[in-house]
């Protein structure tokens, strides 16, 4: 495949994982945590590397699920104690992604790990760093993307109702017997394992609008969540297809570009959705 | 034999005791009205009761076993407020929730679950509006989806959260007649009520609560002015009418 393929590759597998992750966080009320995951996983994948002194796409995905799920579980246990939701979302996340970026400047600072990197990424390079599978040599970055938004997939093709049931009415899946303790810890591992997979190729604060915008988009178009979780991959492949491509035309960030493109389009849907639109809600307002 | 046993349930909130030493039996096959004044911990006991709050400390048992949800035999109505009605999803979707303990992990909801769904629906006269986005049903409509849902998850014991809250009289009859029905094929079904006036009517058993049980009983030996009065601080206004005795609180 061509350096252009396997970058818009590369980005759609960007726009459908976290796409289809954040439409859970967006049904919740959740995207906030989206933010704060996004950003502790920098500490999982620079502790990673200090434990392992390998940047391998295993040994990140590890350090950045376990640190995915500490946040989640101390904004909890923070707000359990008193403190309020979003203060104690901005005082978890802040805290770990700032002892990330110290680890970083004091042990890490000579290998490609560094804090512009982490927090924009770089979707340019990814074609470079390649390995080899059943004879065909694809990047690193994209072949971790595969697994984990087939693994995403999986995992939500097999938790649908449960999943679903515990976002729309977490009392009646208590009195049903669903642990939903564990439905949700398994929905925030799903999240830290798409934002430390789009790490490379958007960064830390990018990917939030990679998991908020294409559902947030998807949601003002259907009624049914099925529906919502199709739209929402769709959308995110194309904030990725034409963020590329603006990006090539304005000579730009890619990543950059992509959460635009992404904006863009959130706009549009947000003025002309058939269903919730701007112009429709006008005109009821009108003709009523 | 008791459709529901308490026994020393204690509940607090920031060590503050919200529900104190609740001893408490139902007998089975009853419709039961959970009564007392706003902050008396109705919402709570039933939440306690099934597990949806920490106790801290009492033991529950359902039809003679101790509660577990995997016996499936409670149905739960929650109130109304407590979910998401932008969430994207249908009348009949919400109906199937009430399926997934019977479906079990890794299945989809059957043909004969989608059956029974639709003719919840239509027991409630809703049968037209299946395919509706739940925002966009009333008020009435909404809790007439929560007790479809209640039904298809055919349990024997039900516990309902102020299910008459914001309902127009239709709807009102609708949940009655079915509280009724259910009676009638020998379910228990507890409900916290809030109306007072309608208590005689519509129950046969009620629990007067205020932070612990003030009194729990028949309707006519319980729902007495005396009883009243000390569940409600002596904030009730009584007066008769045609020697009929009528509650404002």
């Amino acid at each position: 495949m061509t350096y252009e393929g396997w970058i818009l590759l590369t980005a759609c597998l960007v726009g459908i994982s976290c796409g289809m992750v954040g439409c859970f966080l967006i049904v919740r009320r959740m995207t906030m945590l989206a933010d704060a995951i996004s950003h502790s996983v920098l500490l999982g994948i620079v502790l990673a590397f200090l434990v392992a002194n390998s940047l391998n796409g295993i040994y990140m995905l590890i350090g950045a699920t376990v640190i995915g799920l500490v946040t989640t579980f101390a904004i909890q246990s923070l707000h359990n104690s008193g403190v309020q939701e979003d203060a104690s979302i901005g005082i978890v996340f802040t805290t770990f992604f700032a002892i990330g970026v110290i680890l970083i400047s004091l042990f890490a600072r000579d290998v490609h790990l560094d804090v512009e990197h982490a927090l924009m990424g770089e979707i340019a390079f990814i074609p470079w760093n390649t390995y080899t599978v059943f004879g065909i040599e694809i990047p690193k970055a994209t072949g971790m993307l595969l697994c984990i938004t087939i693994f995403a997939l999986l995992v939500i093709l097999m938790f649908y109702k449960e999943l679903k049931l515990t976002s729309f009415d977490a009392a009646l899946a208590v009195t049903l017997g669903l642990p939903v303790a564990l439905i949700h810890y398994l929905l925030m591992g799903l999240v830290s394992i798409t934002a430390v997979g789009s790490f490379d190729a958007v960064g830390a604060v990018l990917v939030v609008s990679m998991l908020v915008v294409p559902g947030t988009c998807a949601y003002l178009l259907t009624d049914r969540l099925s529906v919502m979780l199709l739209y929402s991959c769709l959308f995110g492949a194309a904030s990725a297809i034409f963020g590329y491509y603006g990006a090539l035309w304005l000579d730009a960030s890619i990543s950059g570009s992509m959460s635009a493109a992404g904006g863009i389009l959130f706009l549009l849907t947000w003025v002309f959705s058939p269903r919730y639109g701007l112009l429709r809600r006008y005109r009821a307002m009108i003709t009523s | 034999m008791e459709a529901l046993n308490v026994k020393d349930l204690q509940v607090a909130y920031d060590r503050k005791a919200v529900l104190d030493q609740v001893e408490l039996s139902i007998p089975k096959g009853s419709l039961t009205a959970i009564v007392g004044p706003n902050g008396a911990g109705k919402s709570t006991l039933i939440k306690a009761i099934l597990g949806m709050l920490k106790r801290s400390s009492g033991q529950i048992s359902i039809l003679g076993k101790p509660y577990s949800p995997k016996n499936r035999n409670v149905g739960y109505v929650p109130q109304r407020g407590s979910v998401d009605w932008d969430f994207p999803t249908n009348a009949l979707d919400v109906i199937l929730m009430g399926r997934y303990g019977h479906i079990g992990w890794f299945k989809r909801p059957s043909k004969q679950d989608i059956a029974l769904a639709k003719e919840a629906l239509h027991k409630l006269g809703m049968a037209d509006y299946a395919d509706r986005q739940i925002r966009q049903l009333s008020g009435g409509q909404q809790q007439r989806v929560f007790l479809a849902r209640a039904l298809v998850q055919d349990a024997e014991v039900y516990f309902m959260d102020e299910p008459f809250v914001g309902v127009d009289a239709k709807t009102e009859k609708a949940i009655i007649d079915l509280l009724r029905e259910l009676k009638q094929k020998g379910k228990t079904v507890i409900v916290v009520h809030h109306d007072l006036q309608t208590v005689p009517e519509y129950f046969d058993h009620t629990l007067l609560l205020n932070r612990t049980v003030i009194a729990n009983g028949p309707t006519e030996q319980v729902f007495t002015e005396d009883l009243l009065q000390k569940t409600y601080g002596g904030a009730l206004a009584f007066f008769s009418t045609n020697g009929d005795k009528r509650v404002m609180s």
